[in-house]
């Protein structure tokens, strides 16, 4: 008998779905000169003062493990920071937990949830990731179509009708990649009223809490009344500190949520980097500023972009948050993926196609905007000239 | 809107029609902003940053203290109009601290400078003394960094 190690990965792995750019970006990445808008995170590099703090703690040979949950000072200015931005008290002893990343924040919280067999609600189209973890801790996504005529945010009426008595966890991925859409107080009032008489956990992914463009700041659904203690807030540093690369995210939410989280994460991570957890203290002490500079340069070519791609006749609704857009390509005629290879081909343009944030993302392109007014300028054209051979 | 003002500070290349788009202004309300700025001498020109020390020129430039005395009813203004009329002389600015005058001199040599220094600025009359410091290197130039120009590391595509 020939030993065959394929046969032996875990069936689930084993049928997860390859990732939904992966031939794009094969074409891409042997390309010369591409224009690419199909990043999701900032062009800018962590300010210099977090970069300088991180290095200090070197410095200092601060080189070790950190306890498990993360830095008693960090997870104090987590609290101060939910405080702050979001009026959301934290108790830093057992309502934090500092993360690799808001993604290892939404695996633990989904592991800590889910049991094989409950439903998780997954309002598509979002960020990839929810899915495959869900299958992994074999639970099963139902997924949510959100429309663009409700500016893909997710209804009461689409919730109520997904509810069953299987139904385990809501994932709430607002302000969204990769339509940009947000909810405000009203809508996560509407959505707080489904919930109320159930028992259904949330996990609200706010990465991108920090950039939306409206009056009014981003609301959690924590901040709901009667949904404090079913929601695990989910935050990070990646996109408002511009510090993906420092992988560093964190969990809010009722000590008994939280503390089984903490389990799951002692034994696969021990603890987030120690250098990031120190660049971080300084990133929330400090980083204020940093966030609205980038917070206004994102807005400002937003507005560019959005409107480029409405004159161009691709319509976009207007994205409140992230650094996405999502324009409409029905009227070429062209699917999501097709007009993406053709125009990478075509024009050197790279964007995403939307149906790899699931099917109801088809006829649409994800547009990144964290690049500069002139990267995008430069793009715009390209991307207008594809289009008019098509419409 | 000081936001027309910071926004072309940083990038000279936008157009009306960008901007207008940014703000939420017309194109005719920016238009007339920039030429409002022009006239009342806010704007007053757009240059190209160049990092000379990577083309095939090789150009010196010195920081010059110079102490002088003030003039009664005019301080030092008409002495800082007969510096910063030479051409050689890029900028000019009143201190405060150990002296009065700083200015920046670019020239194609070492001697060009120096002679310029001490055949033009330093007989004036009301020039009591100079100092000159010769840039060996500029690392940042206008808020540009010459030597590490940002780049874009980030991959082609991810979600
Ligand atoms: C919606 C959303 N959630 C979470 C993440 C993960 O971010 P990180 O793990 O860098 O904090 C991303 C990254 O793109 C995202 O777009």
């Amino acid at each position: 008998m020939k030993f065959s190690p394929k046969k032996q990965i875990n069936s689930v792995v084993a049928n997860l779905p390859p990732s939904g750019i992966r031939k794009l970006f094969d074409i891409a990445s042997g390309m010369d000169g591409v224009i690419s808008l199909g990043i999701g995170e900032p062009d800018f590099i962590t300010p210099w003062h977090i970069r300088n703090a991180g290095i200090m703690s070197l410095e200092k040979g601060r080189t070790q493990y950190t306890s498990n949950a993360g830095l008693v000072e960090l997870k104090q200015e987590v609290a101060n920071y939910m405080k702050r931005r979001f009026d959301l008290s934290y108790e830093p002893n057992n309502q934090v937990l500092i993360t690799v990343g808001g993604s290892e924040a939404i695996d633990l919280a989904i592991r800590a949830i889910v049991e094989p067999g409950d439903e998780v609600l997954i309002p598509i189209p979002c960020f990839v990731c929810y899915d495959p973890i869900t299958r992994l801790a074999g639970g099963v996504p139902v997924l949510l179509e959100t429309k663009a005529e409700d500016n893909f945010k997710l209804t009461p009426e689409l919730l109520k009708k997904n509810v069953t008595d299987k139904t385990k966890a809501l994932i709430l991925p607002f302000p969204n990649n990769p339509t940009g859409a947000i909810m405000d107080r009203k809508d996560l009032e509407a959505i707080a009223e489904v919930l109320r008489d159930t028992n259904i956990m949330i996990i609200s992914d706010e990465i991108y809490a920090e950039l939306t463009y409206t009056d009014e700041r981003h609301v959690s659904i924590a901040e709901i009344d009667g949904m404090y203690d079913r929601t695990v807030v989910i935050n990070g540093f990646s996109k408002a500190y511009a510090m993906t690369g420092w992988r560093l995210g964190f969990a809010c939410g009722h000590p008994d949520v939280i503390g089984p989280m903490i389990k799951i994460h002692q034994y696969a991570i021990m603890c987030a980097p120690t250098t990031s957890q120190y660049a971080a203290i300084e990133a929330l002490r400090f980083g204020d500023k940093d966030i609205e500079d980038m917070k206004t340069e994102y807005n400002y070519r937003r507005k560019l972009i959005v409107n480029g791609f409405n004159k161009m006749g691709l319509d976009c609704f207007e994205p409140m948050g992230a650094f996405y857009c999502f324009p409409s390509i029905k009227r070429t005629g062209l699917s999501s993926e097709e007009f993406c290879e053709k125009l990478l081909l075509e024009e050197k343009i790279a964007l995403v196609p939307g149906v790899a944030f699931g099917r109801s993302g088809e006829g649409h392109l994800r547009v990144s905007y964290a690049y500069s007014v002139d990267h995008i300028k430069k793009a715009l054209e390209g991307v207008k000239r594809f289009i008019s051979k098509y419409i | 809107m000081h936001r027309i003002l910071e926004l072309l500070e940083n990038n000279s290349n936008l157009t009306p029609e960008d901007i207008a788009v940014m703000i939420d202004k017309t194109p005719e309300e920016v238009r007339e902003a920039i030429s409002q700025y022009e006239k009342e001498g806010v704007i007053v020109g757009k240059k190209t940053i160049i990092n000379w020390q990577k083309a095939d020129k090789d150009l010196v430039t010195a920081f010059i203290e110079v102490k002088c005395t003030p003039q009664y009813g005019r301080g030092f203004d008409q002495i800082a109009e007969r510096f910063y009329q030479y051409e050689q002389v890029k900028s000019v600015y009143l201190m405060s601290g150990a002296y009065d005058l700083a200015l920046i001199v670019e020239g194609n040599s070492l001697t060009e400078v120096a002679s310029f220094v001490s055949g033009k600025l330093a007989p004036m009359d009301t020039v009591i003394s100079t100092c000159t410091h010769f840039v060996l290197k500029k690392y940042k130039d206008n808020g540009v960094m010459l030597e590490t120009p940002p780049k874009d590391e980030r991959q082609v595509m991810a979600f």
